[in-house]
Parts: structure tokens; sequence; C-alpha cells
């Protein structure tokens, strides 16, 4: 390969993570705030399919980008409330209930979604990153995707209001003993049902990154497991906001590995390729997970640890 | 008795429920809600037709349902079972095409087993991850399912691409004398013997076998298990490694008798679907029967909905998803029904709870 290959290659590659991260940035907060309160929402893969259908639909009959974030972002509230509401059912399972969510999310998104293939949505604004280059590729590659400013504030907002805020104390109390919160009056049921809503209304911004940003079109193979590999990201992220940042550009970043080969010229393995980052969960997973013991930082509730 | 009929009342209303959330948004979208009723049941049931097409697809969801239900028992959620089913198929493809078999039964028998050992084992992986590394099996199966997807779509494209598939990557077409047939000239194959086989067998193993009772002890009560020193590990790897044979043969099934060779048609949801089946009939293997059927028939329906009544074709999964959703909350449901029923039970659970927390 030449020089100018390497720079489109590692561009692709950086310029990807930030783009294919994006999403995972939004669904593993999402799923991170649901987790705190101890527990778990599989059904941020429908939420995910569901609020990008949506977010595209609004904006194409909108013709405006940022109303369609919020339909997107209301539509996966929504879902995740119903997740949260089905859950609070006495002998609900959470993670049964997450499939079926996922199921129901997917084939609602397909069914009303099915006029919004062939139309163009406006789309998200980006911001430059890669102006100060005089090589086109690499200006191409460095497109921000305007939400993810938001989601990085997002972040260092959850890791504060965790950490200092009565809502956020309340919320790891649900989380790590339900006992307690019942103890000292609160509804633990009520307080899950509400972190599960706003889990589902960040994950629906991710549903809407996905459509209006990158690839910027609605289609149903548009999220193949994303709002699942967000589960693991949270358990690789230690359920720390801060740490889910780094852990979605990394996975962004393999997820743009296929694609900026691809582009180079490498044509090799690209299916392949495709897999890395399930693979590297899964590896994560290996190396993180220990036996026998729940993961460091865990909500104590959580079902999916015990 | 009376316990029986409610477990199988529960689900029929939640299905019914189901049919009327579904008839109420179809309405929405304009269509006449009685028109789509009628067309599912002449889709799924209506004629000869319509049965051969709805056991067709009932074959793969019982084989499909087994993957989640025997580990289930075990007291594992594996939702995985399209990766199983991907690599069974193309372990049956890949089988016939590199190594000369009998061309008689045999030959499909032995195709079959490679498919079964492809997703056993694959499963069986889920489960070890489990054991060995406490990782949860319900994410680490879908992972391995969308790792098997990509090894799938590599080689099919790759190394076993018959040059002659043009348009859509596919394997070296099975040698005729492999393929699974029609059961008396119908489009009904051997595979739906198979899937019900597999069912009836399986929940005779599990409710009369001793390995079956301590698959159920290990799943039902861990701590149980463990004080009487069943060999917890053993028996959950080999529920996997069952379950995922199960899904295995159901690709090896799909390649042998519907598509003659393994390309991305196989990739159908079949595997998703199971999960669903498997939960309606409550782990039940003998269960599955019935509600595989049913969910074969909304699977044939759906090209119906779509020609007759121009719904999409995803309307069929919107049904899925309702039916799943309601069958959980009747779950829900059940709970409160049986609390009212012995109020004293209520009493003494709350007693019980303020206790926790004092001791808390």
């Amino acid at each position: 390969m030449t020089a100018d290959q390497w720079v489109a290659l590692v561009a692709g590659i950086v310029g990807g993570a930030l783009r294919v991260g994006a999403p995972f940035l939004f669904v593993s907060l999402g799923e991170c705030l649901t987790e705190k309160s101890g527990r778990i929402n599989l059904g941020l893969e429908g939420v995910l399919v569901l609020s990008a259908m949506a977010a595209f639909g609004g904006a194409y009959f909108t013709g405006s980008p940022w109303l369609g974030v919020l339909i997107g972002a209301c539509a996966g509230a929504a879902l995740a409330l119903l997740h949260g509401l089905l859950c609070s059912l006495d002998g609900v399972n959470d993670v049964a209930t997450g499939i079926a969510l996922m199921l129901f999310g997917t084939g609602l998104a397909f069914y009303l979604g099915k006029p919004l293939i062939q139309p163009q949505a406006p789309q998200i604004p980006a911001i430059p990153l890669g102006d100060w280059s005089d090589n086109p590729v690499v200006r191409s590659a460095l497109q921000l995707n305007a939400l993810v400013p938001v989601g990085l504030l997002l972040a260092v907002f959850l890791w504060w209001g965790f950490a200092r805020t009565r809502a956020g104390l309340l919320v790891r109390m649900a989380g790590d003993s339900a006992n307690a919160t019942r103890a000292l009056g609160y509804s633990v049921a009520g307080i899950r049902i509400a972190a599960t809503t706003a889990g589902g209304f960040i994950a629906g911004l991710g549903g809407a990154s996905l459509t209006l940003f990158y690839p910027g079109s609605w289609n149903e193979g548009i999220s193949s497991g994303q709002g699942l590999i967000a589960v693991a990201l949270v358990i690789f992220a230690r359920w720390s906001p801060l740490r889910c940042v780094g852990a979605a550009f990394l996975f962004g970043g393999a997820g743009a590995i296929g694609p900026a080969l691809q582009s180079v010229g490498v044509g090799w393995g690209y299916h392949l390729f495709n897999t890395v980052p399930y693979v590297l969960t899964l590896v994560i997973l290996v190396i993180t997970c220990k036996p026998g013991s729940v993961a460091i930082g865990s909500p104590g509730e959580l079902s999916s640890t015990r | 008795m009376r316990n029986a009929l409610r477990e199988i009342a529960l689900p029929v209303f939640a299905i019914v429920a189901a049919l009327l959330l579904f008839g109420l948004l179809v309405a929405f979208a304009g269509v006449d809600p009685v028109a789509v009723w009628v067309t599912l049941f002449k889709g799924a049931f209506g004629d000869w037709f319509s049965w051969q097409n709805t056991l067709q697809r009932a074959a793969p969801l019982m084989l499909t349902a087994l993957c989640v239900a025997i580990p289930a028992r075990a007291g594992l959620v594996i939702i995985g079972g399209e990766g199983a089913l991907v690599l069974g198929g193309l372990a049956c493809a890949a089988l016939a095409h590199a190594v000369p078999l009998p061309a008689n039964v045999i030959g499909t028998v032995l195709v079959c087993i490679a498919g079964a050992f492809a997703g056993g084992l694959w499963i069986m992986l889920a489960g070890r991850l489990r054991q060995y590394r406490g990782i949860n099996e319900t994410i680490s199966s879908l992972l391995l399912a969308y790792i098997a997807i990509g090894i799938f779509k590599h080689l099919v494209e790759g190394v076993l691409r018959d040059p002659a598939s043009l348009n859509k990557p596919s394997t070296y077409p099975l040698p005729e004398a492999l393929l699974i047939g029609g059961i008396g000239g119908s489009d009904i194959h051997w595979g739906l013997v198979i899937g019900i086989v597999a069912c009836i067998g399986l929940g005779l193993w599990l409710r009369i076998t001793a390995s079956g009772f301590a698959i159920r002890v290990v799943g039902g009560n861990p701590r149980t298990a463990q004080l009487v020193g069943l060999p917890a590990t053993k028996l959950i790897l080999a529920a996997c490694g069952i379950g995922g044979a199960c899904a295995g043969v159901a690709g090896a099934v799909e390649v042998a008798a519907v598509h003659t060779n393994a390309n991305a048609s196989l990739i159908a949801g079949y595997g998703y679907a199971g999960i669903l089946v498997s939960f309606i009939a409550r782990h039940n293997p003998i269960a599955i029967i019935p509600v595989a059927i049913l969910f074969g028939g909304f699977g044939a329906a759906g090209s119906l909905l779509q020609r007759r009544l121009g719904l999409p074709d995803a309307s069929v999964l919107v049904l899925q998803g309702i039916a799943f959703v309601l069958i959980l909350a009747s779950e829900g449901l059940r709970m409160i029904d049986w609390k009212k029923l012995s109020a004293k039970t209520i009493a003494a659970g709350s007693a019980q709870k303020t206790n926790t927390v004092e001791a808390a």
C-alpha cells in the first residue's frame, strides 16, 4: 500500500470510529442508565431500530432533522416505557421482555417504515474536523455528526448526575438494593420505570444518528445488533458513563475497519472484518468477566450478572 | 387439571388479544381488519396449499425453538439460535461438497449430523463461556450469532462459492441423492417429521429420564442441584449442545430440503422466531409443536397479506411482536390473579419482605 492509502485507511478508521461510534455512544449511555437502576433492557435493539425509523420519518415529513431527532428519541422513550411497565409486573423477567420488545420494535419499525425506504430525509449537519488537511479523503472521513458533542456532554452530565445529584443517588440505590430503597419509602418500580424510559430516550438519539447521519437512510438492515452490543459495552465500561464514551468509539473504530479496508481496495474478508466488533465484544467479556464473581461496579440487583 | 387449562388458556387469550390489537393497527392503516383476519386464516390453514406452506415453515421453527427450550430448562436464556442454524446449513453444504458421501439416505443423515455438530458446538461455546468465564449467555449467544453469520457469508461468497451462482452467492448444490424429499409427493418435507420426533423425544427425555430430571433441577433450583452434587456444568453444556444441535439440524434441513444449497436465504429469522415459539410454549418441547405450527401459519400467511391486501411483509413481524409482549404480560397477570386468590400468601409475603428489609 502507498502512503496515501495508509493515510486514507487511518482516516477511514478514525472517522468511522466517530461515525459508527455515535449510535453506540447513545445506546450504551441509555443502557448504562437503565442498568444502574437494576434493570436490563435488551429491547434497546428494538428501541434503536424503531427510533431510527421514527427519526427518519419525522425529519422527512417535517423537513427538519432536529424535529426528527426529537421524534426518534420520543419513540425510543415510548418503547422503553413499555419495557419498564411490563417488567414491573410480578413474575415478568426483564431479559425475556427485552427480547419481546426487540422483536416488536423491529417489526413495528419495518411495518411503519416501508414507505420510507426510497425517499431522502434532511440530514443532521456535519462538523468538519478535517479542514486542516489538504487530503480530500481525510476531509470527507472526518465529518463529525453534530449529535456526537451532545452525546459527550450527556456522558459527562450522567457521570455528574450519578455522583452528585439526589436523582442519581436514587437510581443507584434502586440498582444496588431494592430493599433499602423500599425501606426509605421510595418506589423501586417507579424509579426503574423512569430510568428505563430516560434510557430509551437517550438510545433514541442513537437511532436518530443512524438514519439522519450515517449511513443516512432508512433500511431494514440498519442496526444489526448494535443495541445488543451496547449491553456488552456497558459491562466493558463497568457501568461508568465516561468509560462508555471510550468503549463506544473503540467499537465504532472496530466496525469501521471493514469499510475502510474496502475503500482502499482490500476486498478480502469484508464480512469477516464486519464481525470484528462482535468478536472484540466477546474477547473483552472473556477478559473482564471472572467466573463465580460479579463484575466490578455492577449494580447489585442486575439479573444478568447474578 | 384446572392448572393445565390455565396453562393453555392464558397463551390462547394472549394470541387472540394480539390478533385484535393487530386488527386495530391495520385499521389505522385503512385496511379492513376482518379481511386481515380472514386472509391470515386462509393463508395459514385455509386449504391444502397453505397447510403445506405452513408445515414447511413449522419444521425449522420447532427445531430452533428447541434451541431455546432445552437450555432454558437448564436455566439458560439462549437467543443465538440463528447462528447455530446458519452454521448447521453451512456444515451440511460443506460436507456434501468436500467429502464423497454414499448417495442414499445414509448420506442425508450424515449431512444432517454435520449440521447438528456445527450448531451444537456453537451454542455449547456460549454455555462454556458462561460456566468457565461467567459471561452472560444471552449476550454471548447473540454475539456468536452475528459472528456465525459473518463466517457464513465469508465462506459462501468465498471458498465455498459455486462460480455458477452469479447474482446470489451460493455454495455448490447438494447432489440430488442427498436431498430431503417431500412426504408423499407433497411440499411438506421430512424435516417436519424430524422436528416432531425431536420435540416429542426431548419432551419425554426431560420428563421421564434421570438426566432430564437433573437438567430441570439445575435450571429450577441451582442451590439444590449443588447440594445434591449434580454435575451442573456438564448438564448445562449438554443442554446447550442438544439445543444447538437441533438448530443446526434445522439449518441442514433447510439446505437439504428447501434451498438445495447454502445461501443468504438461510438467514430468514427462524432463529429469532424460535425464541418466541419456545417462550409461548413455556419451554415445553411438546407444546412447541402446536405453537410452531401456529407461527408457521402466520409466516405462510404473510405473503398472502402482502399480495391480497397490500400490507407490508413486515406485518407478520408486528403480529409476532405483539403476541410475544402480550404473552409475557399475561405471565404477570397470572401472578396477580394468584395473589388475589390467596390473600393469606400476600400478607405472609409482605411480612417476610418487611423482615428482610429490617435485616438489611
